[in-house]
């Protein structure tokens, strides 16, 4: 296992970015909108991925880390008509912090104590924004697009509401969170999360702070979550509780094991097939969230590895 | 009293589990370069000792010194950082990793400082220092193999490689030739031989034979307290009264 | 109503609560105990106790007292049945591997929901109790039937406590939660324990779902709140421990209960959360007692 920031490594990023680029030429109007859609997703789920894949803690509360961000972006806007850049910041801010704190408090646990400690406090904040329902608007959600005015940048106008500008700025948002897990992967400190994945004890007995990269860690993977639900309430221009519920915790664990846990290309392509998915059975039944089910089981008992591990494992080793 | 300079000192180390006294008032002096042994029955708080010494245990009472600083507070991963390194009774490598990868995880430790270095190291100055351990223990051939592929003398061969890597200053080994064919003991031998000669050794060893011949000094425990100490002549002479603790 | 009755009433709801969280508390921590994994899917165990209650009140004829009877012998037994064979085509094949069988039971929670919604709809069924009475308090009228359900429940308990203790079935879960290796080694068959210790988890939860479903309406979602309460029972009663679950369960249920009565649910829910995960976070025997310290 290498994925050091080789050239090869690096073209094959910026390939599927240059891709993903391009597509929005090719694209229908509905697909256009649903993969920016699906990028902004897999932002979420390569911050997951950070913490699941590649320092080994499974959480079952990242909800409240893109919650975070979408109220921390959505509530200043909605009262105080803050700027869209503004307001993004603050979301951001607001999963740094909210990973820090909870990271100090829970990595005093490990294995399934930590994992139901994640989903209890996950659980604490979805029920939180639930009883301050005159601030937040619970479980109906706000929209922003009345509010949310486009942002200026020297002689150009980006408007929300332009798919051209959703599209290239959750591209932006993703690329950016794409290439930095990249570099992460590649680099000393990333070898060292997953050392600690791997025998945590013995990387402590190497002189590493274990305690620390755990926090460094979920305090990343947290704050990627936290742009994801940011850059999800700016562009789609809807802020609920449904984001902060259970359901959204369980969707990244989904997406990274579909796609292949701890490979850098994996959330992405997890998050996009799972997406359709999920889009094809809710136009046949109701109860399409069958498919979430089915897909796990089936993962865990045949495909452990995701689509990405098998393939590293099989023909590419040099895979991040 | 005499002010050599001990590299590790350990004064009225204490280690009780509830009512059971692991390690009794144990004063323990190393000095800087020899090899030193520690033997004794099964149970006698040999192990517990080395724990308190690398920091995976905390002691009930007592202090631990090294190069003149108290470091009894001092976390296991900081007295890595520090010079003192443990390995394990059992190996404990990362098997899913090649060996490659377990060295350079050690070697990179003393490269990272400050912000850049934990994100961007050269590659190649990480890989020379792997090479130099690699070769030091004769692996060399395997880098590119996964370390749970390699047999189990090798598996223990690449732990010393880890731990040399880390740059030691004091080498704890516990066990360390337990599982090992003959040839292999005799090739470890001289690999410890020429660690020592810049590394102080510290090692558990229940291989009498090998012990006598191998170490400068030799502790002998007991019921978690120190009852001989001196060459492996004057131990040697105390054997009637440790045959019954050595069982030869 | 001043507030002495109204205190009163809150712990008549909060003990009944507490009567039926035991009983789902105890499948969880059984499973937990014995199995040594998390099962995500505890909840949708009672769902369809609930649900298969109601099917039974439109299925058989001769009242709500029958199709009641029915429900709490045949329902039990057909969740008993679906969990054995969740145990032998997943649990098993993943060896209970701890993260492995959250995902997988997390799986199949949705699996299981999704089917009932599909087969009984999203509407919420009302089902007509069996017994229908009420026992006059000076302040309030209070539903006899609850009563019943509390009743009925405690005497559940106190079933299983005595086949822990006294039947064989018992003695080999209590031995392989002790310690698993040993009791292979005493030719206790480990796995059909399992089996059956799951089924008997299941079980447990889904009488319950039949019990409350009269109070309640059977609905396809109504696992999620129960598996969250159980959750904070056992944690903090301490796992395995069967009487640390029912200790647990009386705190929690009739807290709950007040807290509701006077404030609101969710505030009551919200605490108790927070609750949990300070006693893991503070007790460094973590859950399974191996990590920490």
């Amino acid at each position: 296992m290498s994925g050091r920031l080789t050239g090869k490594v690096l073209a094959l990023h910026l390939g599927i970015l240059g891709l993903l680029f391009i597509a929005q030429f090719i694209l229908p109007a509905y697909h256009h909108t649903n993969v920016a859609r699906i990028m902004v997703l897999a932002t979420y789920a390569v911050g997951y991925n950070i913490l699941l894949g590649y320092t080994g803690l499974m959480s079952l509360g990242h909800a409240m880390f893109f919650a975070a961000g979408m109220y921390g972006a959505g509530l200043p806007i909605y009262y105080l008509q803050f700027g869209a850049i503004q307001a993004f910041c603050i979301g951001v801010l607001l999963s740094l912090v909210l990973a820090t704190v909870f990271g100090l408090i829970a990595l005093r646990t490990s294995g399934v104590s930590f994992l139901i400690v994640t989903m209890m406090f996950a659980q604490a904040c979805y029920l939180a924004i639930l009883y301050f329902n005159r601030i937040t608007l619970g479980d109906q959600g706000f929209i922003l697009s009345k509010s949310l005015e486009s942002v200026s940048l020297g002689s150009f106008e980006f408007a929300f509401s332009d798919p051209a500008v959703k599209y290239n700025v959750a591209l932006l948002l993703f690329a950016g969170c794409f290439m930095l897990s990249a570099v992460l992967a590649g680099s000393p400190t990333g070898r060292v999360l997953v050392a600690v994945r791997e025998n945590e004890e013995r990387t402590g007995l190497l002189g590493y702070n274990t305690y620390k990269y755990k926090l460094l860690s979920l305090v990343i993977s947290g704050g990627i979550s936290g742009v994801a639900g940011a850059a999800y309430a700016l562009l789609f221009s809807y802020v609920g509780a449904s984001f902060a519920s259970i359901l959204y915790s369980i969707y990244p664990i989904l997406w990274t094991l579909l796609g292949g846990t701890g490979t850098t290309t994996g959330p992405m392509i997890g998050t996009g097939l799972m997406f359709y998915l999920v889009d094809i059975a809710s136009g046949l039944t109701s109860s399409y969230l069958f498919v979430v089910g089915a897909v796990l089981v089936m993962l865990i008992l045949w495909f452990p590895q995701g689509i990405m591990g098998a393939i590293r494992t099989r023909w590419l080793p040099w895979l991040p | 009293m005499v002010t050599v300079d001990s590299l590790l000192e350990t004064t009225a180390l204490c280690k009780s589990f509830g009512g059971l006294h692991a390690v009794k008032d144990v004063d323990l002096r190393l000095a800087r370069g020899e090899i030193r042994a520690i033997i004794g029955p099964n149970g006698a708080g040999k192990t517990t000792l080395m724990n308190l010494i690398s920091g995976r245990m905390p002691p009930t009472s007592g202090q631990v010194r090294f190069k003149g600083r108290d470091i009894t507070g001092l976390k296991a991963w900081g007295r890595v950082f520090r010079g003192i390194v443990y390995t394990f009774q059992v190996t404990s490598i990362f098997k899913n990793l090649t060996c490659y990868e377990n060295v350079a995880l050690a070697a990179q430790r003393r490269l990272m400082g400050g912000v850049t270095n934990r994100l961007v190291l050269s590659e190649r100055q990480i890989a020379e220092r792997v090479q130099a351990a690699l070769l030091q223990v004769g692996l060399s051939a395997t880098a590119g193999q996964r370390a749970d592929t390699l047999p189990y003398g090798h598996q223990r061969l690449l732990e010393v490689a880890m731990a040399l890597a880390l740059e030691p200053e004091l080498l704890i080994l516990d066990e360390p030739l337990q599982g090992l064919a003959q040839e292999e003991i005799s090739a470890f031998c001289d690999l410890l031989r020429m660690i020592s000669q810049e590394v102080t050794v510290l090692l558990i060893e229940h291989n009498v034979s090998v012990v006598l011949e191998l170490a400068e000094m030799i502790t002998v425990m007991d019921n978690g307290q120190i009852i001989a100490e001196g060459s492996p002549a004057e131990i040697e002479r105390h054997r009637e009264v440790q045959k019954a603790y050595l069982g030869k | 109503m001043s507030f002495g009755p109204h205190l009163f009433l809150a712990l008549l709801e909060g003990t009944v609560t507490a009567f039926v969280l035991a009983l789902i508390a105890l499948g969880l921590s059984l499973v937990f105990g014995v199995m040594r994994i998390v099962n995500i899917a505890h909840g949708e165990f009672f769902m369809l106790g609930a649900v298969l209650a109601w099917s039974c009140s439109m299925l058989v004829g001769g009242g709500a007292f029958m199709g009641f009877a029915v429900a709490l012998v045949v329902g039990p037994l057909i969740v008993g049945a679906m969990a054995v064979a969740a145990d032998g085509l997943i649990l098993r094949r993943i060896n209970y591997q701890p993260e492995s069988t959250i995902v997988a039971t997390i799986g199949l929670l949705y699996i299981i929901q999704q089917l009932v919604l599909t087969l009984f709809g999203a509407d919420a069924r009302p089902v007509a109790p069996p017994i229908y009475f009420r026992v006059a308090f000076p302040w309030f009228g209070y539903s006899g039937y609850k009563l019943i359900v509390a009743g009925v429940s405690g005497l559940l308990l106190l079933g299983t406590w005595l086949a822990m203790s006294k039947t064989k079935l018992g003695l080999y879960m209590r031995a392989t939660q002790q310690d698993q290796e040993m009791a292979q080694a005493f030719g206790v068959p480990v796995r059909r324990v399992y089996a059956k210790a799951f089924a008997l988890g299941a079980m447990l939860a889904a009488v319950a779902g039949v019990l409350v479903v009269p109070i309640q309406q059977a609905h396809y979602l109504m696992g999620l709140d129960p598996l969250l309460l159980s959750f904070i029972v056992v944690i903090i009663g301490g796992l395995g421990s069967l009487k640390g679950t029912m200790v647990a369960a009386f705190v929690v249920g009739i807290s709950d209960g007040v807290v509701s009565v006077f404030f609101s649910p969710t505030l009551a829910k919200i605490v108790a959360t927070l609750l949990v995960a300070a006693v893991l976070v503070l007790r460094p025997g973590g859950l399974f007692g191996e990590e920490g310290s």
